[in-house]
């Protein structure tokens, strides 16, 4: 119930202070992209959920968001409507040969129905076709307009039980889009469930919005507003919309990241003379520079522990990764192969990083794999890809790209890189996503 | 209206003193990425005494000129800027009390935060070349915006070499 009072604060909000209304940054032209058949994918199948009151059945199609869920994360491949054809809704109904033909190993079935005060009761159960056995059952109560977030719980307990880790499909993204012409630009840093949908704006603005960061606890975005004439950064309350200005110094204020405790501020400022790296306590302000080098220093990301940063600097010429630990002891070069890489995102146990790897004029979003060798692989075709950020899981990735247009669009992407999906406006720009943290189910919330 | 009594001040005195020889030296310049600005709408000389007037910034050809342009992931002032930033540097030694803002911009190759970085380099760059010839470092301000306002949005190196500019803007002429 707080979730969607806050929700509906935003929405108020946005109206408040610009006077349009969210509909005008819909996220829309949502499309799944399978890239490449996956062989070695998981087939589960999520047959639509029965309905069972006299009322008409809420325009949410629960098993359906389930559906592309498991789809979009490159883990499992799903039987598409024509091909689904029985569809039990309990258990006693499942008839298991016809699934074993069908060669599925995992089947999701459910219904729904009105239980008063508008709200929908969504029961839920998960059967090993080969066992025949249950593996999960549960029930959400929801008002109809969350049923989105009731399927991406959902999802998450499946992919749980199944994966063996959680599920990051009930998160939130945020990103930046950008409409109008050159002359009459309008940035607007938007929220949005993880696929896209239920965008919310923050905060809008005619001067740029750029490199949104999450507070580890998804309360909080910490973004670059240049509305004062120059970069500075603010820490905006998601709910409130309340919000204060971080750094406003001489120079660029810029790249925050939240230390995963979400006492520090990692970010870039050039008041001294050269962009380096500092840390800022949020609670006294109290700012230690962590990087020396006179050169660009920028992009820091925590390492999981909290104990040392990753960043971008082009101290060698062009730019480049490097670790530092927040105790001193200099820098460590990390990325050594293509011409330049930057704009790292480090996965949740820091086994991986993603980067921005550079050769001539294709940029692609590149993984290096910290416990093979430093291995590293290419996730997404190019040529313009930027802004790699990991998933809570580290099962996805979300990237910014330009297509063939010169349009900006974001890609979600499996870390197989098997399966991409597309995010991108009708009429702008999307650009500098950021996945957020787990979140907190508002049933779950003091 | 202030700038055109200024003008006219200009006008006036080209026409009192005749056909004044010009001091200020204006070099031809190199061909540039952009098209040129369009001509003058007014014959101009310098006054008498070879200082920059407000009213120049608007006739002189060279102080029309307020875009320094860059090879990829670089921040040296190419040659060819050279006049430029002289005769900029110029303008704001003989009006001590004029300010710019330099506004670093990139092209889009490379990452926002990186490119809000070399945009900063570049216009630091600008300010220093024009403290070398004796503007007062008050006089500046920076501000690098990196990629985030391209002026050109093809993927082609013709449209990249445009975004990658210092933008000389006069908050404050004299």
């Amino acid at each position: 119930m707080k979730l969607r009072s806050c929700k509906f604060l935003l929405a108020v909000l946005a109206l408040a202070l610009c006077g349009l209304p969210a509909s005008r940054v819909l996220a829309q032209g949502l499309t799944l992209d399978i890239i490449n058949g996956v062989p070695s994918a998981i087939p589960i199948t999520v047959v639509p959920f029965a309905f069972e009151s006299a009322a008409s059945p809420p325009s949410t199609r629960v098993a359906a968001v389930i559906r592309d869920d498991m789809v979009r994360c490159g883990k499992f491949r799903t039987l598409s409507g024509p091909d689904i054809v029985e569809h039990p809704s309990h258990g006693s109904e499942i008839k298991f040969p016809t699934w074993k033909l069908l060669k599925q190993d995992y089947l999701v079935i459910g219904r729904e129905r009105d239980v008063g005060g508008g709200q929908v009761k969504v029961s839920f159960e998960l059967w090993n076709v080969n066992t025949q056995k249950q593996m999960l059952a549960g029930a959400y109560t929801a008002l109809p307009e969350d049923l989105r977030g009731v399927a991406h719980q959902i999802a998450d307990q499946i992919y749980q039980k199944i994966i063996g880790q959680p599920g990051a499909f009930y998160t939130r993204i945020a990103y930046v889009t950008t409409t109008g012409s050159r002359k009459d630009m309008q940035w607007s840093l938007i929220v949005a469930d993880s696929d896209g949908h239920n965008p919310q704006v923050v905060v809008r603005s005619r001067q740029p919005l750029l490199s949104p960061a999450w507070s580890p606890n998804g309360k909080e975005l910490a973004y670059v507003s240049f509305e004062s004439g120059d970069s500075a950064l603010y820490l905006q309350n998601l709910a409130t919309g309340q919000r204060r200005l971080i750094s406003g110094r001489k120079g660029i204020n810029a790249a925050p990241a939240f230390s995963p405790d979400g006492t520090k501020l990692a970010m870039c400022l050039s008041f001294g003379g050269s962009p380096e790296i500092y840390v800022m306590d949020l609670k006294s302000g109290q700012l230690t520079q962590i990087t020396h080098s006179l050169s660009i220093n920028t992009e820091p990301r925590w390492m999981p522990d909290g104990q040392s940063l990753v960043f971008t600097s082009d101290r060698s010429g062009q730019p480049q990764l490097y670790s530092e630990p927040l105790s001193g002891g200099g820098a460590t070069r990390l990325s050594f192969q293509g011409e330049n890489n930057s704009d790292s995102s480090i996965n949740y146990d820091g086994s991986q990083i993603a980067m921005v790897q550079g050769n001539g004029n294709v940029y692609r979003i590149a993984i290096m794999d910290r416990k093979l060798d430093n291995q590293m692989r290419f996730i997404s075709p190019g040529p313009m890809d930027g802004s790699p950020s990991y998933a809570p899981n580290g099962s996805m990735l979300l990237y910014a790209a330009t297509d063939n247009n010169g349009k900006g669009v974001l890609y979600e992407v499996a870390d197989n890189g098997s399966v991409r999906q597309r995010l991108a406006l009708v009429d702008g720009n999307v650009q500098s996503p950021s996945w957020g943290p787990y979140r907190v189910p508002p049933s779950a919330q003091p | 209206m202030k700038t055109f009594a200024r003008i006219s001040l200009a006008a006036l005195l080209c026409v009192g003193l005749a056909a004044c020889a010009s001091k200020q030296e204006v070099k031809p310049q190199a061909p540039e990425a952009t098209p040129p600005p369009p001509a003058a709408p007014v014959q101009t000389a310098p006054v008498s005494n070879g200082k920059f007037t407000p009213a120049d910034l608007e006739t002189n050809a060279c102080l029309l000129k307020r875009r320094i342009y860059f090879n990829f992931n670089r921040a040296n002032i190419k040659p060819e800027f050279d006049d430029i930033v002289a005769c900029h540097a110029k303008y704001l030694v003989d009006n001590p009390g004029a300010r710019v803002t330099l506004q670093g911009n990139t092209d889009p190759r490379g990452s926002r935060e990186y490119n809000l970085g070399l945009g900063e380099r570049r216009a630091n760059s600008v300010e220093q070349a024009m403290e070398a010839l004796g503007a007062n470092a008050d006089q500046f301000t920076v501000v690098s915006y990196g990629k985030e306002r391209p002026v050109c949005n093809e993927m082609t190196e013709a449209c990249w070499a445009k975004d990658r500019r210092v933008v000389i803007v006069y908050t404050k002429t004299e």
